[in-house]
């Protein structure tokens, strides 16, 4: 640590890391502009969009040169989301199923 | 038995690294995070509950999208653009992105030429970074008047599908608007702190009475990174799914 506090890194780092952003931003517009589809599309979309997030992170946000009792505790709760991703998903599924049952003919 | 460890005056002892370091923080006095300034702590803490919100809102987005009946519009043509007589797909949201993305690189290279004392530099790159944030909002403002005017994209429904579709389009990118509005504001009010010397003075600041610091720009950083952030997942969720 150079420094006791504060965050000091060469400016390449930020260069570099930008440009890496750009290629996974232009990777991602590609996926949509060649019509990709069905899980190819999907896997691709968010395989770039965690890359983009994980640098953004790591670098950007100096994540990667914070001391672990922080990056616990800002890291780890946005995991519990993932069960409301799952009640979502379930609930969405089971609204689906009774919409088509009464509200749509010929649906199911 | 524990070993007092040596240090000269004005050095910290070495603090320890991984499990133990995370026990050690927690256990200590004064303060768990180590390293950080107090201000920077918070605003993580505030990112965090930011990420609850917007994460409620894309999964509410994704539980609206799953359960319709009624099929859902194609963002990549809704979103498409008529350039050179060429209807190019998803065009004016591509830009947003790497608007948004080159204004998160000219924010972190100002956090980096602040902590070096550089204050025409970080001015600079300050608002270079709000020029960018601006433009991001008028595209954003232009993308509007286009699917309300032009598309007839309604909260309440559009004639391309489900109606689900404006609600949460709204909701999300507006709330997201939003973001990226005050932190133009609060990047320009941090530029003019830097020119005028606020920093190298220690003056202290208008609300708080704290000393003035240029962890304050990495702490304004922090806050625009998080906007970008943001950007990637609603990108894409929304524009590319």
């Amino acid at each position: 640590m150079a420094h006791a506090e504060g965050q000091q890194h060469p400016i390449g780092i930020y260069l570099k890391i930008w440009g890496l952003l750009f290629i996974l931003s232009t990777a991602s517009y590609l996926v949509d502009y060649f019509h990709l589809q069905g899980y190819l599309r999907w896997s691709l979309i968010v395989v770039l969009m965690l890359l983009k997030a994980g640098l953004i992170v790591a670098v950007f946000m100096h994540m990667l040169w914070e001391r672990l009792a922080l990056l616990y505790v800002i890291v780890v709760p946005p995991v519990l989301l993932l069960v409301l991703l799952s009640i979502g998903a379930l609930e969405a599924d089971y609204t689906f199923f009774t919409r088509g049952v009464f509200f749509v003919k010929g649906l199911l | 038995m524990t070993q007092p460890v040596p240090t000269s005056a004005g050095e910290s002892p070495p603090l320890p690294e991984g499990l133990r370091g995370i026990v050690a923080d927690w256990s200590s006095d004064q303060r768990a995070f180590k390293r950080v300034p107090w201000g920077k702590a918070m605003m993580w803490i505030f990112l965090l509950s930011d990420t609850f919100i917007f994460s409620a809102f894309l999964i509410s987005y994704m539980t609206a999208r799953m359960s319709t009946t009624e099929p859902w519009p194609n963002p990549s043509e809704v979103f498409s653009l008529t350039l050179w007589g060429q209807k190019i797909p998803l065009i004016l949201i591509a830009i947003m992105t790497f608007i948004l993305i080159s204004s998160s690189g000219t924010m972190a290279m100002a956090v980096n030429f602040g902590y070096r004392k550089d204050r025409v530099k970080t001015f600079v790159l300050l608002l270079i970074t709000a020029a960018l944030g601006a433009t991001f909002v008028g595209m954003q403002a232009f993308e509007w008047t286009k699917l309300i005017v032009e598309e007839g994209v309604r909260p309440w429904g559009n004639p391309m599908g489900a109606a689900q579709f404006g609600s949460t389009f709204f909701m999300i990118t507006g709330f997201h608007g939003t973001h990226v509005s005050i932190g133009v504001i609060f990047l320009v009010i941090t530029a003019a702190k830097v020119i005028r010397g606020d920093f190298d003075r220690q003056r202290p600041g208008f609300l708080t009475g704290r000393k003035g610091n240029y962890e304050i720009v990495e702490i304004m950083g922090l806050y625009w990174h998080f906007v970008d952030l943001v950007w990637v997942f609603i990108f894409a969720f929304f524009y590319l799914w």
